[in-house]
């Protein structure tokens, strides 16, 4: 395997046209990315002081998880792309053992073990497969010739599904999705041919109706329906979205002025201050405020994607591309759910919702992002 | 194999890369795009709506229902008056799961399957997110444990509430009557106009007073827009408007002379009623037995109210308007008066008595109730006092019944007496016309005869026998009975409904003839003026109780009991300037003079032995042109305790 590398030496790999470094490429820093990051998670912070009811406490304690984000994407961004890919079997393998001990070991609330505690640490290894996964795809795709071949697809679909399975058990249908799609959008990338796109879309439509009847638990059967008709149980199922949509709709175009939104500071908005935060801000900025946040969103969105075409190998280029399109999958679900296009699954809006794993998760996929903007002109061996 | 093993491409790979991630670019600008569309369609084109049910949401319009009228006696002690009382409520929007928040209070305060089972039915007909009662008369305890756990209750909470309390219990129970829960009979005969006015109003006048001036004392709703958080906490109030609280009642009726003939008619079953002659105003009011009304106010037990409704003293009944007795001969004074004006008989008129009357081409014999006779000159004034039936038979066999029935119409007997309380009885008087209409034969002189005494076809209530003697006192000037004496401090004119005219020596006869009965050798009455140091003019009557009730079951002790005759005195005093007149009825006491007499006499000294400002109330009205009526030095002793004053009191 190791006689292959040699195809991936860039043509211009130890040119002498290098400039002087500046300190941002010598700390291996995107200075657009960082930007835009940090502007977003400012207004996170603004828009959480608000949504969690003027609470200092959820504000500072937001604020350091941000922080220790920061620096985790500082890390993770110093690490080597070649590090990443040597190692990720063991990183996969590791958060699949993981996910095993959180089915026998798991603590958890409300009927799903998410968690493994060890001492007085709590984390959610389902977590960690956000990254392990579409890391563990793009190495393995790099080493194939693409477009893969039907074996390779199958494949990678081992290394999603086994995860993902892993993860729906606990259960966590949503996490699952979302890692289960970040493999695939790696896989997509790669060049996988609409011949197989088209028939796995055919497969799922398939799939569709035995999933409906033996699949999918009660509770998320009655999110589905309850996304097609939300007035029919306005104070059982239906309340959130009944409730997130008036919030949404009354703030207009101009909003409520900051604080002064009344769904959101009178408690009628459930979940104001994580999921359905993004309605805290519709209905106090209005729907100037929605754009400018979408426009964020955007903006990091086409500075990761540029990120992934100037990427000079597969790895680094399928790596950027998914967690770029993961990133707007998890904007995109979040906001259609709170806006009562998509059924409730427990996604919160990335850096905005309170909550710090996801916090961190996301911030360190970013660090890779960066770590795959800066290696452009490094050589990989 | 070999494809596995064949050369990676670098510039194909970066092109499929390229292509697909287009194609992925493509995707997310249309699903931002979706997204922005939503936003638009939302915030922009349904703006309205959404605004409208935010609004709706946090907004509530509250009914303040309006504090109920207070009612007072004539000397401005309380007999009706609304005191606070905590009640658990729950808004069955808010709750999630019913069932298992009923059951957490279950634990949490005393619940019995009954609260419940009246709670559901409550829960079928409420106005969206209104508070229904679960539990009424919360004790201390169990608001504090309610409050403890009410982060597990949303939706539950305790109101407090003003509920009618009736200080002197069981005195007033048949006068002032009592509130109660609104039920579903009288919400389905609901107006729109009475459901607004009820918003937020549990209770509803359902006997006595309380149902005859219900729309007075209810008051007028007032309404508040609040502003409440999802768990339907009020953060506050944006908008208010006060509710009218009802108008205050003060009645004619005074609660010592209330106690004084309740006292006096100890265990007996009965009634007595006492008027104010120059009024018309009720003075007391007693039908024993009585109940508790405060009972009635939040809903009655069924132990409780089946042995109200079992007893065979039947204390529900109002023996004063709705007991329908003969009045015996109690009518004698009246009749006599008409005889007198209508020419039948005069001052000398005098009548031998046998023992027994016979009428011409008929052999049936009509014994007084003296088996010997009472002598052989009796005249009207001897045959009042003796109550000599032959002399009044004599009359009556020479007079016409239609005129007869002329008279005790003026004088208020045969029909409603229209006192300001529900659902009054309205006796009977005989006529040829209603003997034809109501029993198909002609009139025969015998139901004359039966007829002047008070007994065959006449029925009279303990208030129209008052009524009838306060229009002798009066002479002739027949007030309608009124129990209000003033609503919110304005009086009440007394309302004249007939004026008998007769000469005054006609008056000055039966006022002789009925102080003959208290005070002659062979009066029927004396007990009725023992002792006092005023004249008494009463008539004693005696009606005989002619069979059991339907219903009643056989006891025959209490039957033996229950088939005496009734007891009957009416009264007026002081002769020689009437102020008070005075209906008393024992049940089954047999003797008017000896058992009905002396509760009259209770009456009378206690009403005439007070100081005169404490009878002459600071609200009595006076008519201006009256000389008879007593002028008082100081009107007005003090201002009215509670004139117009609103709010909460107690």
């Amino acid at each position: 395997m190791a006689s292959r590398d040699y195809m991936h030496r860039l043509p211009d790999a130890g040119s002498s046209l290098r400039r002087p470094e500046s300190l941002s490429r010598r700390w291996h820093i995107d200075l657009p990315l960082l930007l835009l990051l940090m502007v977003l998670a400012g207004v996170g912070l603004v828009v959480l002081y608000s949504a969690s009811g003027e609470e200092v406490h959820y504000v500072k304690r937001q604020a350091v998880f941000m922080g220790l984000a920061f620096v985790g994407m500082v890390i993770a961004a110093q690490i080597p792309l070649e590090f990443y890919r040597r190692w990720s079997p063991w990183f996969y393998l590791a958060g699949c053992c993981l996910l095993v001990a959180v089915l026998f070991f798991g603590v958890g609330a409300k009927g799903a073990q998410r968690w493994l505690q060890i001492g007085g640490f709590r984390f959610q290894p389902s977590e960690a497969l956000k990254l392990a996964v579409p890391i563990a795809v793009a190495a393995y795709l790099h080493k194939r010739s693409l477009p893969p071949s039907f074996l390779t697809v199958i494949g990678t679909l081992v290394i999603i599904g086994v995860p993902a399975a892993l993860i729906v058990r606990q259960p966590d249908l949503g996490t699952s999705i979302l890692i289960a799609t970040s493999g695939i959008f790696a896989l997509y990338l790669s060049g996988l041919s609409w011949k197989m796109i088209g028939g796995a879309v055919v497969m799922a439509l398939m799939a569709a109706w035995p999933m409906w009847m033996w699949g999918l638990r009660d509770y998320q059967k009655q999110r589905i329906l309850t996304l097609f008709n939300p007035d029919a149980d306005r104070l059982g199922a239906g309340w959130n979205i009944f409730q997130s949509k008036a919030a949404i709709g009354s703030g207009g175009w101009d909003g409520k002025g900051y604080m002064q939104g009344t769904q959101s500071q009178l408690d009628f908005l459930p979940e104001s201050h994580t999921d359905f935060i993004i309605a805290v801000l519709a209905e106090e900025w209005g729907m100037r405020g929605a754009l400018i946040l979408l426009v964020l969103y955007l903006l990091i969105i086409a500075r990761g994607i540029y990120i992934s075409f100037m990427a000079q190998h597969v790895f680094g280029r399928l790596l950027a591309g998914s967690i770029t399109l993961t990133f707007f999958v998890y904007v995109f679900v979040n906001i259609g759910m709170v806006t009562g296009l998509l059924p409730v699954v427990g996604v919160p809006l990335p850096l905005v919702s309170h909550g710090g794993t996801s916090v961190i998760t996301l911030m360190a996929g970013f660090g890779i992002l960066m770590a795959v903007s800066t290696e452009r002109r490094r050589v990989l061996f | 194999m070999s494809e596995n093993l064949r050369f990676k491409d670098h510039h194909t790979e970066q092109r499929l890369f390229r292509n697909r991630m287009l194609v992925a670019i493509f995707g997310v600008v249309v699903l931002l795009g979706v997204l922005v569309a939503r936003f638009y369609n939302l915030q922009v084109v349904n703006y309205e709506d959404y605004r409208t049910q935010s609004d709706q949401n946090r907004i509530q319009v509250r009914p303040v229902p309006p504090t109920r009228g207070l009612i007072y006696d004539r000397n401005g002690e309380m007999l009706a008056d609304n005191r606070p009382s905590y009640t658990l409520s729950v808004v069955r929007e808010r709750v999630r799961d019913l069932d298992a928040t009923i059951e957490l209070l279950g634990r949490l305060v005393h619940l019995e399957d009954r609260d419940v089972e009246k709670f559901n039915r409550r829960l079928q007909r409420r106005r969206p997110f209104e508070p229904v009662p679960l539990r009424y008369r919360l004790s201390e305890d169990e608001i504090a444990r309610i409050s403890v756990n009410e982060f597990h209750l949303p939706g539950v909470s305790v109101e407090a509430e003003l509920v009618r309390y009736y200080p002197e219990s069981k005195l007033f129970g048949h006068s002032v009557g009592y509130v109660g829960r609104i039920n579903e009979r009288e919400l389905s005969g609901f107006s729109e106009e009475d459901v607004r006015r009820y918003r937020g109003t549990q209770s509803i006048g359902k006997v006595g007073l309380e149902r005859s001036y219900e729309d007075l004392l209810l008051g007028e709703v007032g309404y508040e827009n609040v502003e409440t958080n999802a768990r339907g906490r009020v953060l506050r109030v944006l908008e208010r408007h006060d509710p009218k609280p009802g108008a205050e009642l003060t009645l004619h009726l005074d609660t010592r002379l209330q106690q004084v003939a309740t006292e006096a008619l100890g265990d007996n079953r009965g009634a007595v009623v006492a008027i104010d002659v120059k009024t018309g105003g009720v003075l007391a009011f007693v039908s024993q037995p009585s109940f508790d009304p405060n009972l009635f106010v939040t809903g009655i037990s069924y132990k409780d109210y089946s042995a109200l409704r079992d007893s065979l003293d039947v204390p529900l009944f109002n023996r004063v308007i709705q007991g329908q007795y003969p009045p015996g001969s109690t009518l004698k004074p009246m009749m006599g008066l008409g005889g007198l004006a209508a020419g039948v008989i005069s001052a000398e008129t005098e009548v031998a008595d046998p023992g027994y009357f016979k009428l011409p081409n008929d052999p049936r014999i009509y014994r007084d109730w003296k088996r010997w006779g009472h002598g052989k000159h009796i005249d009207l004034i001897q045959g009042l006092a003796q109550s000599c039936d032959v002399y009044f038979w004599d009359m009556a066999a020479r007079w016409n019944i239609d005129d007869m029935h002329d008279v005790a119409t003026r004088f208020g007997l045969g029909e409603k007496t229209g006192i300001d309380l529900p659902r009054e009885y309205p006796g009977l008087f005989p006529s040829r016309a209603w003997k034809r209409g109501a029993r198909g034969v002609p009139w025969f002189p015998g139901d004359s005869l039966n007829t002047v005494l008070g007994q065959g076809f006449v029925l009279a209530t303990p208030l129209q026998l008052a009524v009838m003697t306060a229009t002798i006192a009066n002479r002739g000037t027949h007030y309608r009975p009124q129990m209000v004496m003033a609503i919110d401090g304005v009086e009440q004119p007394p309302e004249v409904l007939h004026h008998v005219d007769a000469r005054p020596e006609y008056w000055d006869l039966v006022f002789e003839g009925m102080e003959a009965v208290v005070y002659s050798a062979h009066g029927t009455g004396k007990k009725a003026g023992a002792g006092l140091d005023f004249k008494v003019a009463g008539k004693s009557g005696t009606a005989q109780v002619v069979g059991i009730a339907q219903g009643e079951k056989y006891d025959s002790e209490a039957l033996k009991e229950r088939h005496r005759d009734h007891a009957l005195f009416v009264a007026f005093a002081p002769v020689d300037d009437p102020q008070i007149a005075v209906s008393v009825l024992v049940e089954n006491g047999e003797g008017g003079g000896r058992v009905a007499a002396p509760v009259a006499r209770e009456v009378f000294f206690d009403w005439m032995s007070r100081p005169l400002e404490n009878t002459a109330s600071r609200l009595v009205w006076r008519p201006p042109m009256s000389i008879s009526a007593p002028v008082h030095p100081h009107p007005h002793p003090h201002p009215h305790p509670h004139p117009q004053e609103d709010g909460i009191r107690g």
